[in-house]
């Protein structure tokens, strides 16, 4: 752990700036070592220093220097920041100055890992930081930030705080038996507050669904039969050449994948081969890909062509996507028209010629996923698959409470339902106080001899 | 003269730790102030109640004395949480405050190389950080290789009414006032605690037509695994149930600051769950009313204790509070309530064996090590006189685990969390409580009072025979199985249960929640006791839950296996938060999992810890 150690901050390639985190006990001593422009060693904490890096004399970047001393930097050990021009070669070349020196290069997610390991964050906080870093669009930075301010830590709190109080009420139950000071709880009393904890874990969890839509995204598969037109479309959502978008059917053999945000929320979208039976072995693998996206892919959008009738292909696949949240694009409407199909909410005409219907498309999935309504101020998701799978966890126990109170099992025993959940709660924010429960007896009821 | 043993204090604790250390075989000397105070009980005339009923089962599972001299020495005896779960149900007796120190004595004075002596203990004799001995008052030196101090409250007490503070014990005994410095000049910190007594009243003046009646259960029961009942139902004594009114709290709030409490004449730290009437009265403005309980203290004299009106006012204000209640207008009080403040030693300072860590064959057991009420320190007693004693033969010490025993979660607490007030024991305190049960206490203990020899055979043979009897039962609910006559359709239809498929085991038909054994008794063919198909019967309707708690014992049992080294360096492991680092150093657990259970020590010091072991020791994980 005493080792200092560095890695590139902000992704490669990308912006002018780049900056290259260094953390440990020699972190100020080795970019002293390739600075000059002041003695790092002797400046103050929390000061920005400009100069130069070097290299035997030669200077390789004008830079400006962040020097942190510990403990109160996210690590808690001394961090210097080097901000220093983005691009590759250079910052790279500092990078290998720095490890030359003395660090050791970072492992993904180490500083964050100290930061937990040395107590300046919690678990919750530490896996919200990751997903700071890893954030791609303005919703997850925001989303991540509010789980490191510690919102969702509150709200698990606050609920946990309710299942303490009904757990409380039963342990006084059982310890004081013959003193009426506190309300016995019963079946009937329990049952309608295990469903207020109940109602309050599906939230959590609902949210946690439209958390990972800002975190992951939806993935978004264009399927059709071939050159129905589903490469220009993607081409025209996003505005640019991704996809290769030929006249000739069969074109798009492998899957074309590329991203764009609607209201921040990401995109995925997922051009997929023409679907249709072939003997060509290299699309032949594109069309079964084809369809293992069909299954994995949160929307699909079908593809027709407005100026051929409906084919048994078509038939077949408006069959299989019946089941899936889907939309359909009904593309060449500037030739004549030959499709007929009932029109109804998941159709959306247009063409990509002219980009008709391309607006229309993109309300239309906003409207599918609530897009418009995701604020920023309530992003007070969970995010993770442990932290969702652990709310998941107590929402079970709490169905399994209700469902064991018609067997008519004693309410003491039923209690164990709630401590699971009060404990998976305690986990999810990294939190245990065993102690907090006899407090709570004691200020909360009047009892004793 | 010299002792192997020398146990200090003849309350609950000394009694079973003299006791236990003198049928260990060590020859064993039990000093007491007053030999009449021996198992005396100063507070509530009752043994047993909520966690405590299980703790008395746990203690004579073990070989302790407690239940077995309860069983004697009691006139009303009730199944707390009757109608609750079984994990949660609990013995408590109305004991005779004349006959339960009387049967212990004479039991003490029966028990083979026990010697009881009255004194007063002033100071310890200490070489090389190891007892050697103690002195007396008129300073008489006495020689040891173990000790046991069980002083109780009697370390530098002051009893409190009012502004009046007189120094001394209960009953007016004397109180030692040189131990407690001797005690801290060896490096033991010492805390002020505080405690209560309600005050006593003379029977025949009170007016029994005003209050309503507590009676005993019209089912029999015993402590000890190994009695008969030596009561008879109908010859129960009755308590009463009174309640204060507006005039009472009137006068309480009206004289609040005569209190000693809240005079600020007291520097001990009380117990909440023992709050005395001024307490409760301040605390909860809006109640209109207070339960009290009148329980007869013995069948022997006629005083009476008001349960639920400690208080530290002075006399005068006392008559007047009593006399505002309904049923004790003109009732005579015989003894006032009083605070006492005494001595006690952090129990941090305790191994989970109760030897300190200060001082080499020194045990502590009671309450000065904190807790509060007989039955606690009973268990204490018993398990400082077994770990006396097999120290004394080089063995392991015996420590009972959190999903053993309630004993087991006593001492952990006491040992890992400290206290800052008097300790009680709370069925809340046992995370794995349904498995602590009252019902099976021999089941989880005899077989380690067997190895440990604290049991006779006889004991021994009792809980073999239990054992083979349940054994018997769920061979005989399994292989039974129900055939569908006319006789049993018309049994089910009259309750309107669902008749089952032919041929249904016994077995199968209990886990509905609606099938007893009370439903069953015809198909019944052999015999078998109640307790015997309780046992059964709750193995099998709680099978899920009892699997449940079972699954969080194996992770908790992962913990407790990954030991820490006792030579452990807190200050070489860099990154601990100072309040942990301070604790853990203090402290200095057995375990990763008694270290989880600090509190002030958080998860993220606990992965830290977890990782230097593996660093450093490699063996951890």
């Amino acid at each position: 752990m005493e080792d200092t150690i560095a890695a590139i901050s902000t992704s490669l390639g990308v912006g002018a700036i780049s900056i290259i985190r260094v953390s440990g006990s020699n972190a100020i001593s080795i970019v002293n070592k390739i600075f000059r422009g002041c003695d790092l060693t002797k400046v103050a904490s929390h000061t920005i220093h400009y100069g130069f890096i070097v290299e035997k004399e030669e200077q390789i970047d004008e830079v400006l220097v962040s020097v942190m001393l510990s403990p109160k930097t996210f690590t808690t050990e001394d961090i210097v920041e080097i901000n220093c021009h983005g691009g590759i070669a250079t910052t790279n070349k500092i990078l290998e100055l720095l490890l030359e020196n003395g660090c050791r290069l970072a492992e993904p997610g180490e500083f964050t890992k100290r930061a937990f390991l040395n107590g300046r964050i919690s678990l919750l906080e530490a896996e919200s930081v990751s997903d700071l870093i890893e954030a791609k669009s303005e919703k997850q930075r925001s989303m991540a930030l509010s789980g490191v301010s510690g919102r969702t830590t509150n709200l698990v709190r606050e609920l946990r705080d309710k299942i303490l109080d009904v757990i409380a009420n039963i342990e006084v139950n059982i310890d004081y038996p013959e003193y009426e000071d506190a309300i016995e709880i019963t079946h009937e009393n329990l049952k309608g507050k295990v469903e207020d904890i109940q109602k309050d874990l599906e939230l959590l969890l609902k949210n946690s669904k439209v958390g990972k839509l800002i975190k992951s995204g939806i993935d978004v598969a264009l399927i059709g039969r071939p050159n129905v037109g589903k490469s220009s479309i993607l081409n025209a959502l996003l505005n640019e050449e991704k996809a290769i978008v030929t006249d000739i059917s069969g074109t798009t053999r492998d899957v074309i994948e590329a991203k764009m945000t609607l209201n921040g929320i990401p995109i995925n979208l997922m051009d997929t081969a023409g679907i249709r039976a072939t003997d060509d072995v290299v699309e032949k693998i594109g069309v079964d890909k084809s369809k293992q996206i069909i299954e994995s892919a949160d929307l699909i959008i079908l593809v027709l062509n407005n100026n051929e009738e409906l084919t048994d292909e078509d038939k077949e696949l408006l069959e299989q996507i019946k089941e899936k949240n889907h939309l359909i694009f009904i593309n060449k409407t500037d030739l004549e028209e030959k499709l007929f199909l009932k029109q109804n909410e998941h159709i959306v005409k247009g063409n990509t010629k002219e980009l008709n219907g391309l607006e229309e498309l993109k309300q239309k999935i906003m409207e599918l996923y609530h897009l418009d309504k995701i604020q920023e101020k309530d992003l007070t998701y969970l995010s993770n698959v442990r932290q969702i799978d652990l709310v998941k966890k107590s929402l079970a126990s709490m169905n399994k409470l209700l469902e064991d109170m018609k067997e008519n099992i004693p309410v003491d025993m039923l209690e164990i339902h709630l401590r699971e959940t009060f404990d998976n709660l305690g986990l999810l924010i990294g939190e245990t106080y065993e102690d907090e429960l006899i407090d709570k007896l004691f200020k909360n009821f009047c009892l004793g001899k | 003269m010299k002792y192997e043993v020398i146990v200090v204090g003849g309350g609950h604790a000394g009694c079973e730790a003299a006791h236990m250390a003198a049928f260990l075989g060590k020859k064993t000397l039990l000093i007491t102030m007053n030999k009449k105070n021996i198992a005396d009980m100063p507070c509530n005339p009752s043994i047993g109640g909520t966690a405590k009923g299980v703790i008395v089962r746990d203690i004579d599972a073990l070989g302790g004395l407690m239940g077995k001299i309860a069983d004697e020495s009691h006139f009303q005896m009730k199944m707390l949480n009757s109608k609750k779960g079984p994990a949660v149900q609990s013995l408590r007796c109305q004991a005779d405050k004349t006959t339960y120190p009387k049967n212990m004595l004479k039991r003490l004075e029966n028990t083979n190389n026990l010697t009881i002596q009255e004194g007063l203990v002033e100071n310890l004799i200490v070489e090389e950080n190891k007892i050697k001995g103690i002195i007396l008052a008129n300073n008489e030196k006495i020689e040891c290789d173990a000790l046991i101090l069980t002083t109780g409250t009697y370390l530098k007490s002051n009893i409190l009414r009012g502004a009046v503070s007189i120094e001394g014990g209960p009953h007016g005994e004397g109180r030692s006032n040189h131990l407690s410095d001797n005690l801290k000049s060896l490096g033991f910190t010492i805390q002020r605690l505080k405690t209560g007594t309600p005050p006593r009243i003379k029977a025949d003046s009170i007016d029994f037509s005003k209050c309503s009646i507590e009676e005993g259960d019209k089912k029999y029961y015993t402590f000890s695994h190994d009695d008969k009942p030596k009561y008879k139902i109908e010859e129960q004594q009755n308590c009463y149930l009174i309640y204060t009114n507006q005039e009472t709290h009137q006068i309480i709030l009206d004289n609040l600051d005569k209190s000693s409490m809240y005079g600020g004449y007291v520097t001990g730290v009380g117990p909440r769950y023992c709050p005395s009437i001024e307490d409760k009265i301040v605390r909860f403005k809006d109640k209109e009313r207070h339960q009290l309980f009148l329980e007869p203290e013995s069948l022997y004299y006629d005083e009476w204790y008001i349960q639920g009106f400690s208080t530290s006012m002075p006399e005068e204000v006392q008559e007047r509070m009593v006399h505002s209640l309904k049923g004790l207008e003109r009732a005579v009080i015989t003894k006032y309530a009083y605070a006492i403040e005494y001595d006690a030693i952090d129990p941090l300072q305790l191994k989970p064996s109760l030897e300190t860590k200060i001082v080499e064959n020194l045990f502590t057991a009671g309450q000065i090590n904190g807790t509060s009420g007989y039955e606690e320190a009973a268990a204490q007693g018993l398990i400082a006189g077994i770990n006396a004693a097999r120290k004394l033969d080089n063995q392991e010490p015996f420590i009972l685990k959190r999903n053993e025993s309630y004993i087991g979660v006593l001492i952990d607490d006491l040992v890992t969390k400290g206290t800052k007030e008097p300790y009680r024991m709370l069925t809340s305190r046992a995370e794995y409580r349904l498995l602590l049960r009252h019902d099976n206490a021999d089941l989880r203990l005899r077989g380690y009072a067997h190895e440990l020899g604290t049991i006779t055979n006889e004991m021994y043979q009792n809980y073999l025979n239990r054992v083979q009897k349940i054994k018997e039962l769920n061979e005989f609910l399994n292989s039974t199985k129900l055939e569908i006559t006319e006789e049993i359709e018309t049994k089910f239809e009259e309750q309107n249960f669902t008749l089952p498929l032919n041929k249904t085991s016994l077995k199968e038909l209990l886990k509905r929640p609606e099938i007893t054994f009370e439903f069953l008794d015809s198909l019944l063919t052999i015999p078998f006791e109640e307790d015997i198909k309780e046992i059964v019967s709750i193995a099998i309707k709680y099978d899920g839950y009892i699997k449940k708690t079972e699954k969080e014992i194996e992770k908790m049992l992962k913990l407790e296996e990954k030991q820490i080294p006792k030579d452990i360096d807190y200050k070489k492991i860099k990154n601990l938060a100072s309040e942990a680092r301070v604790k853990l150093e203090r402290i200095r657990p057995i375990s990763i999992g008694q270290a989880a259970r600090i509190s002030g020590v958080n998860p993220a010091d606990i992965s830290i810890l977890a990782i230097y072991l593996k660093k450093e020791y490699g063996k951890n994980e």
